[in-house]
């Protein structure tokens, strides 16, 4: 038992040595020290671990799916209840829920990933640029951010959606054009601190040009904040592409998108309640589990935290 | 090839307050020169607006001592003249390690053999390499000011600025920080241009010194001179008192 | 020390210990069983950088950072138990009758709030007043603490102003607060010496006027010296010697002689600066 017990320890002592002598191990090190805050935090674990089985659900999900997500046979198993067969049962169209919520998970991580994509670095790079340049440059990018900021998120994407068409890509700009001005708001208060600092003075003395220091020294500082937002934002970006689906304007049938299933189960919620519950609870859970992750990237991210 | 420092007439304006009102002082090359002063009478900005970090509304800074020394605002002046910060706490980027914060000045300033220069400089710190990859957290104050020195002596400046380097350190690790930087003063040659309230760091480590008082200058005199109690200013003469401690009832 | 002041206990510390997790799961102590008294005087704590002042000084108040676990053996502020006190009480304490002034001015105020605004913040947490009388009573108070133009200072960020008039604005904010107990740690290390002495003048009319205790945590210990009554040296989480002030040339650890050797003396030739030569046997 030993044998193996020795080298386990000492990876963990070189992780956490007070003394790194490499870059790597620095750097390694600093992750580490993060992992262990995060992985003290149970529910964020929780969390973590939800995201990672959408994932693995997603990328496995013609193996996993019992039966077709489009296809169903319309005379037999029509708006069956959940049993041993049909776990989470069928809808109208005969096709069965579980299979399809399977596959619908593609489309939530699709939205996920992309939107924190195209609008963390959008929020980010404005932030930044605004708050450390100040002056027109500021209350220039400021007031395009407020004018996005001001309308309904939902409703400037059905705007969006509605010049562009209808259909899930559509949806995710849409979505993804709404979201970055509270990561630009973030980015930029935290740009606003930042610059007064005696650390930025510094690199601006040895003659660093702005982009030099926006790029290398007042972005790193403002990640964190800005991934822990993404994260806790999740929820409501899961919940508007629902949202869009279920007005019939994200992803267009027979596409098993989890809020255009809901839609589609308000016409028999009274008798048959488990083709709309079943969707309804995948993006409860979903939501829930980011804004567990979130929580705990918060702790494990702070800077001040760090030890 | 030593440089010293000559501020004529130096002005900063914040919107529309004066900071710094009408400043001159001249520092020879290889001279140590203090700024005291009350707190807010502009010593920071005295050196803020010298390394162009605040803005000059009026006057001429100029390096003197040779021929074809670099002009304000050009990259090789940055090289000429460094400055140490008075918080050893938020003068080191948080999230970088020392070796980064180190190797940075070398790379905006396309200077090679950066492994060895990072090596030397901490040496010369009294730091050894255990201490190259850690981040500031993991420093003590007085370690972070070492950091902050080494930064500003990898690029080999001439002029040195000092803004209290020592006042958020305990009695023992200044005395150990102040014997290095006289320490690196002689072996660099460097000129000194260090800002205190502190009586006796100042005469301890400089030899002519100016007293600020609302952004003015209210006298200039020599060490030797203060030691002796030899001042003229009203003011000077409040700061020399009050320096020897609290009294109750005075 | 006077006996009246030493019979009417403020403050009772009485191994007070705090411990932080460490890396390998244990607990490591920073502050390692300090026990004093406090009447209503001034106290001083000298100790280096990490010898766990602040850490005292913010146990007392209920500041510990949350990983870190503080006990004692008896924590009682005026008669109440701090240690045992439901959480309400200790917060209500905390805001009212006990006040610290933190040590960085820079971090303990709020970057992107004015000066102004902070301080009438802290006096709507007191007492409810019309915004015109905030502003009066907060450009009194930063009249006191000898602010030069309190009208262009309430107004500025605490980028904007210098290190020793943010250090003034954190004891104005003390002062609006009115404590029977003043923590202040480090309050002074960032004025110019002309300053200083004006604020420790505030601080001293509050301790012989109003009854106020103080806990002035310094590392500056001419300073300590001349304004203090009695004086603890901390090292290494502990106290090491306790000497009552304007006899600490006459201290015996060799810590404290060290430290007191160590400063550069005006008018007088000392180069290098005698420097401290730490022994592991101070520690235990
Ligand atoms: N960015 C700024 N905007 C407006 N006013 C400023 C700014 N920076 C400094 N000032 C003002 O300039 C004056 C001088 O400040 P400075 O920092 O030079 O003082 P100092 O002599 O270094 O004081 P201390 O000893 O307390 O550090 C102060 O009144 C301050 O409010
Ligand atoms: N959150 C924390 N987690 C772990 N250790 C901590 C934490 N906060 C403080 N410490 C440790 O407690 C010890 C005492 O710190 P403290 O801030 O009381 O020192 P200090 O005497 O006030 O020093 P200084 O003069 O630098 O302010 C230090 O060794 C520090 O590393
Ligand atoms: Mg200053
Ligand atoms: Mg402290």
């Amino acid at each position: 038992m030993s044998s193996v017990e020795v080298p386990r320890e000492s990876l963990r002592d070189w992780l956490l040595s007070e003394r790194p002598r490499s870059r790597r191990q620095a750097a390694f090190g600093r992750a580490y020290a993060g992992w262990r805050t995060f992985a003290r935090n149970r529910l964020a674990m929780l969390g973590l671990g939800i995201v990672l089985a959408l994932v693995l659900v997603a990328i496995f999900a013609d193996q996993l799916a019992p039966y077709h997500p489009y296809i169903g046979d319309l005379r037999t198993t029509r708006l069956l209840p959940p049993a041993a067969a049909h776990w989470f049962g069928t809808d109208d169209q005969a096709r069965e829920i579980l299979s399809r919520i399977i596959h619908g998970s593609r489309i939530t991580l699709f939205v996920v990933v992309l939107v924190a994509v195209l609008a963390a670095p959008i929020g980010l790079a404005v932030g930044t640029v605004a708050g450390y340049s100040g002056g027109l440059v500021d209350a220039a990018l400021m007031r395009i951010t407020d004018i996005f900021l001001a309308f309904p998120r939902l409703i400037l994407a059905l705007a969006f959606v509605a010049a562009l068409g209808p259909g899930i890509e559509n949806a995710v700009i849409a979505i993804a054009i709404t979201s970055w001005p509270p990561y630009a708001r973030i980015a930029r208060a935290e740009t606003l601190t930042i610059r007064q600092a005696d650390y930025i003075a510094a690199v601006q003395l040895i003659g660093a040009s702005p982009w030099r220091i926006v790029l290398r020294h007042i972005m790193p500082l403002c990640v964190s904040s800005v991934i822990v937002r993404v994260t806790l934002d999740m929820a409501g970006i899961i919940l508007t592409a629902a949202g869009l689906g279920f007005l019939g304007l994200g992803a267009q049938p027979p596409t098993p998108e989890w809020g255009a299933m809901i839609a589609n189960g308000r016409l028999y919620v009274l008798d048959q309640w488990w083709v709309a519950a079943a969707p309804g609870a995948a993006i409860f859970i979903v939501s829930l589990a980011f804004n567990l992750l979130g929580d705990g990237l918060r702790d494990a991210l702070d800077p001040k935290g760090a030890k | 090839m030593k440089a010293g420092l000559s501020i004529e007439g130096l002005r900063v304006v914040y919107d529309d307050f004066i900071a710094v009102d009408d400043v001159s002082m001249r520092v020879e090359p290889g001279e140590s020169f203090g700024i005291v002063g009350e707190s807010g009478s502009g010593k920071s900005t005295v050196l803020r607006a010298v390394c162009g970090l605040a803005p000059r509304t009026a006057g001429t800074v100029s390096l003197i001592g040779a021929a074809g020394l670099p002009e304000p605002g050009t990259k090789a002046y940055r090289r000429t003249l460094q400055m140490v910060f008075q918080d050893p706490y938020g003068s080191l980027h948080p999230r970088q390690t020392v070796d980064r914060i180190l190797a940075e000045p070398l790379a905006i300033h396309d200077i090679g053999d950066a492994e060895a220069r990072i090596e030397r400089a901490l040496d010369e710190v009294g730091l050894g390499s255990g201490f190259r990859f850690r981040y500031p957290h993991q420093l003590s104050g007085g370690q972070r000011q070492r950091v902050a020195i080494a930064r500003a002596l990898i690029l080999e400046p001439q002029i040195l600025l000092l803004d209290e380097p020592t006042s958020a350190l305990d009695a023992s690790v200044q005395a150990e920080v102040l014997n290095l930087l006289e320490d690196m003063r002689r072996r660099h040659g460097l000129t000194f241009v260090m800002v205190s309230h502190d009586l006796a760091v100042v005469t301890h480590m400089c030899e002519r010194l100016m007293v600020m008082q609302r952004g003015r200058r209210v006298e200039e005199l020599s060490s030797a001179d203060l030691a002796r109690r030899h001042v003229s200013d009203p003011y000077t003469k409040r700061l020399m008192e009050a320096s020897e401690g609290f009294r109750r009832g005075a | 020390m006077n006996e009246a002041s030493r019979r009417s206990d403020l403050l009772v510390v009485d191994d007070l210990r705090v411990a932080f997790p460490d890396r390998d799961g244990g607990m490591t102590e920073a502050v390692r069983g300090v026990s004093f008294t406090l009447g209503r005087e001034r106290l001083g704590i000298v100790g280096e950088s990490g010898s766990g002042k602040s850490q005292t000084g913010r146990a007392i108040l209920g500041l510990t950072a949350p990983e870190g676990r503080v006990t004692a053996r008896r924590l009682a502020f005026d008669g109440i138990d701090l240690m045992t006190c439901p959480p309400k009480q200790r917060r209500a304490l905390r805001g009212g009758r006990i006040a610290m002034v933190l040590q960085d001015p820079k971090f303990s105020l709020n970057p992107v709030m004015t000066i102004g605004d902070q301080i009438v913040e802290t006096l709507d947490a007191h007492a409810r007043v019309s915004r015109r009388e905030g502003r009066e009573r907060a450009l009194e108070t930063l009249r006191q603490v000898q602010i030069d133009d309190p009208q262009r200072m309430f107004d500025l960020y605490p980028h904007e102003v210098s290190g020793g008039m943010g250090q003034r604005a954190m004891i104005a904010m003390m002062l609006i607060a009115q404590p029977d107990l003043l923590i202040a740690d480090e309050p002074t290390s960032a004025l110019d010496v002309t300053v200083q002495l004006q604020v420790l003048a505030i601080l001293d009319r509050l301790v012989a006027e109003r009854g106020m205790g103080l806990i002035f945590i310094s590392h500056d210990l001419r300073l300590v010296s001349t304004f203090c009554d009695r004086i603890l040296v901390m090292y290494a989480g502990r106290i090491v010697e306790e000497v009552s002030a304007g006899r600490l040339h006459e201290a015996k650890h060799p810590y404290t002689r060290g430290l007191v050797n160590c400063l550069p003396r005006l008018g007088e030739d000392r180069h290098p600066l005698p420097t401290l030569d730490r022994r592991p046997e101070w520690a235990s």
